[in-house]
């Protein structure tokens, strides 16, 4: 099951969590209780220019000293502080959430064309491999955070207090877990730079891409099929450059019957894109979700085995599984549709 | 002292009360086993029996039993009859032992004790009568990423350009069997049968007879150690190139077709002297080492221009995946890897059955390695040897093969029974043979048929398999270990194909 919505306003006027959070909670049909999460951009103004590391710790002692110690080697911490909670009597805490605010060393990572970047990335995934026992990233982008947690969607959002934050993209996910009940790092959005993700569905073809983002240069270690999702946009987005609406033909491509019907053209670019990106197709039922610092894109797979459902009103796009999660947080909601299977819905900023 | 005669392999007898005396066995069996009396009795020479099953499938009263090692040794763990009776032989005849088919040693069997996913609950299983089902395979190089901008108009404008792959809407292709190894009519059925079904079939190193030009565009032609048949229009007929380096049933040794299969067709199509022995030297002479073989497939492009896929075949040996990455690192479209369950026409027993290594472990570790070393991308991986069902397919694909090459399956499409004596060229089903009369047993048409059942069949049972387990594309198979589960394999194997236990 699970609920995901994603919402942006393209003009870039901030939303407080307090309407995503009842609207993620109306679709409490769809969890168990036991995963509940936001992404929001736009929240640490003071901050924009720093990765804002946001990182489980099983306890303050040692796996912070052992992170401590490798970020700062690779880049300057400008602030750090334990993220703001306040206890819920549903929610058990089992980590403490930290973040720092990182600006990496770019001179220190050669041979890349976007060093601070990789800098971030290789801290991420050398924390997570388990190198660093008892510390988990799971947020890492400028100026956007992701606050999650097991529990309900309501007593995660006021652990964090969810209401507090301003942004001008939201993403939520509401988790039926099978796999990795109660565990933190489990719940969505799962994130990586600025690429957070909220999914609902499972991909059967997570075996084959997952050996495709691991030949290019990442670990995956949560245990969950999503986040190879973050990988792949990551890879596809920011190291080949692909348009989002290319990123999405790659993940969720038009059938060959199609692809044979299209112009020369066309046909040329879906068979290139197909051949190329053969293992980062995704299979199997999912709605997606992906939000960067720009905008956010939903799609479906092929056949759409997930609902997803679109709403617009004036410069805000939502997308979630639900209509009336969308109704909630935004009653005026005008213009409701479904988009078809695979295709892509893309909100941009327009600035 | 005589060391006498070795106990009968096979013992046939007809049931005299159904036997009708129609003489079809006589007629039918080329080893001569039955013989007819001046009174019509039917004589048996259980001796000459291989087991081909010939006899027994042309009567028709079903009056004919064979029994298997109708007489025992003393029965010994160590000292099997196999063991004791390959001894005598060579006492007797001080020369290598020549078989026939695929290893028969044995050794367990990778794929049986892999199994495969399915979906409950969580994803729903597609219906691939009610969904579209997507098999069709692309052969060749693929570049790492694309180039691909968004213009100012708005429009998206691709900037790299792809190399020549092959299109298979299949999965499974047929492996190379040359002419002269196999009839003229039993290659006109694969080829026949690879064009009905979308697919490809291999020329082996044995030249493109005449007849096969019709179905040229599902031909990949062999450029082997021997050259034979190899010109400038034969490199322009093919489809695809394939370079043959080695060959899963015997690993680093060369092939010899006995002069007696070299009649005056052969003879021409190989561009040979009729009548004389064909014999691949072990390794090509032109090739001592890897860059001399990315000279040889630059070579194959340049002739020609570029427009063709080139293959490279290598037996499944210990460093397989080594050498896949030193030939992935040329210019070559695909490496096929032959695992030692392959199939031949002849080769030395002691290669056969102790040479090379399992092709479920062979495309694991291959798959890795290109994987490891980002390099996946240059090559397609094409898996052969040993493979009998679609289940075999799907595992391998899991494993991370791009397709198959069947070759023992394609045959016993067509009639064989796997008797294993193909280089005696009596094959009483018209099969690996050039005698005419044996030869003209075997129709292309019905034939062709039979084989493009089979592809059909199991691309079928491809389609059903991956719908249960919420997958429409191939491309989302391959590789996809996850899928598969080990079921009693040992840790070490496990590892290898990083593949989980079952209940893991």
């Amino acid at each position: 099951m699970c609920g995901i919505i994603g919402v942006i306003d393209r003009q870039k006027q901030k939303m407080n969590g307090s309407g995503i959070k009842e609207a993620l909670s109306l679709m409490n049909e769809r969890g168990s209780g036991e995963g509940a999460g936001y992404a929001a951009y736009g929240i640490y103004p003071d901050f924009e220019d720093c990765y804002a590391l946001h990182i489980f710790f099983d306890n303050l002692v040692e796996p912070k000293s052992k992170v401590d110690d490798i970020i700062q080697k690779w880049g300057r911490v400008v602030h750090q502080e334990e993220i703001p909670t306040k206890e819920q009597p549903n929610l058990k805490r089992s980590h403490v959430p930290w973040r720092y605010f990182f600006k990496p060393y770019t001179d220190l990572m050669t041979g890349s064309l976007t060093p601070d970047e990789d800098i971030v990335k290789y801290l991420v995934m050398e924390i997570n491999s388990s190198t660093i026992e008892g510390a988990l990233v799971f947020s890492s982008g400028k100026n956007m955070g992701v606050f999650k947690a097991a529990g309900w969607p309501e007593d995660v959002a006021n652990f964090y207090k969810i209401d507090e934050y301003e942004g001008y993209i939201w993403l939520a996910h509401n988790r039926y877990p099978t796999n990795t009940p109660g565990w933190w790092g489990g719940a969505h959005p799962f994130n990586l730079l600025n690429w957070s993700v909220v999914h609902n569905g499972e991909i059967t073809s997570y075996g084959t891409n997952q050996r495709y983002v691991e030949s290019n240069g990442y670990q995956c270690t949560m245990y969950t099929d999503t986040e190879v999702v973050a990988y792949l946009f990551d890879l596809l987005g920011r190291h080949h450059e692909l348009p989002s609406e290319i990123i999405v033909k790659a993940m969720a491509p038009p059938f060959w019957d199609e692809i044979d019907e299209m112009n020369d053209k066309e046909r040329e670019l879906n068979k290139a894109i197909r051949l190329t990106y053969g293992p980062a197709l995704m299979n199997g039922p999912f709605a997606i979700v992906v939000a960067t610092h720009d905008g956010i894109v939903g799609f479906t797979d092929r056949i759409k085995l997930r609902p997803l459902v679109v709403g617009e009103h004036g410069s805000r796009l939502y997308i979630s599984s639900e209509e009336a999660a969308i109704r909630t947080m935004d009653p005026q909601v005008e213009d409701i549709h479904m988009p078809g299977a695979g295709e892509p819905v893309i909100g941009r900023v327009v600035t | 002292m005589s060391l006498g005669s070795v106990p009968l392999k096979y013992r046939i007898q007809i049931d005299r009360q159904q036997c009708m005396q129609c003489m079809r066995c006589v007629y039918n069996c080329s080893y001569g086993v039955f013989r007819e009396e001046d009174d019509g009795n039917i004589l048996i020479d259980s001796r000459k029996c291989t087991a081909c099953h010939r006899c027994i499938s042309m009567c028709p009263r079903d009056a004919i039993n064979l029994s298997e090692h109708p007489v025992d040794y003393r029965s010994h763990p160590l000292w099997t009859p196999q063991a004791r009776e390959d001894v005598i032989n060579q006492s007797r005849s001080g020369r290598i032992v020549l078989a026939g088919m695929g290893n028969a040693k044995d050794y367990p069997i990778i794929y049986d004790r892999l199994v495969l996913d399915a979906c409950q609950v969580t994803n729903p299983s597609i219906d691939p009568l009610r969904e579209p089902m997507e098999l069709r395979t692309y052969l060749g190089q693929k570049p790492s990423k694309l180039d691909i901008r968004k213009q100012e108009n708005g429009e998206i404008k691709l900037n790299t350009k792809l190399s020549p792959n092959l299109e298979l809407q299949t999965p499974i292709m047929i492996g190379h069997m040359s002419y002269g190894a196999i009839s003229l009519n039993a290659q006109l059925s694969l080829a026949k049968a690879a064009a009905k079904t979308g697919t490809y079939m291999g020329t082996g190193e044995g030249g493109l007879h005449k007849d096969i030009y019709p179905y040229q565009d599902n031909v990949i032609v062999q450029v082997a150690s021997g050259r034979f048949g190899v010109d400038i229009n034969y490199l322009d007929r093919g489809a695809a190139i394939e370079i043959k380096i080695g060959q899963g049933a015997k690993p680093g040794i060369g092939g010899h077709l006995p002069g007696e299969k070299v009649c005056t067709d052969v003879s021409c199509t190989r561009m040979i002297p009729a009548g004389s022995d064909a014999i691949s030297p072990a390794p090509h002479h032109d090739i001592y080492s890897i860059e001399d073989l990315a000279q040889l497939v630059r070579g194959l492009k340049e002739a020609t221009e570029w427009k063709k896929p080139v293959f490279v075949k290598i037996a499944a040996v210990h460093n397989v995946a080594a050498v896949a990455a030193g030939i992935a690192r040329s210019s070559a479209d695909a490496v096929v890897i032959d695992g030692f369950r392959g199939g031949t026409g002849a080769a030395p027993k002691v290669f056969r059955d102790n040479v090379g290594i399992p092709i479920e472990a062979a495309i694991a570790s291959v798959d890795q390695k290109l994987n490891d070393q980002g390099i996946r991308n240059k090559v397609s991986v094409i898996a052969s040897g040993g493979i009998r069902n679609s289940a075999d397919i799907a595992k391998s694909i899991a494993l991370g093969a791009d397709a198959v090459y069947i070759g023992t399956a394609a045959l016993i499409s067509m009639g064989c029974r796997v008797c294993g004596n193909c280089y005696r060229g009596l094959c009483p089903w018209g099969i690996a043979t050039q005698r005419e009369d044996l030869v003209s047993r075997l129709d292309p048409e019905v034939e062709s048929e039979h084989v493009a059942n089979l592809i059909k069949s199991w691309t079928l049972e491809l389609s059903e398999l991956m719908g249960a387990a919420g997958i429409n594309s191939i491309e989302s198979l391959r590789g996809n270990r996850s899928r598969l589960r080990g079921y009693m394999l040992d840790e070490g194997t496990l590892d290898v194909l990083q593949v989980k236990p079952v209940g893991a």
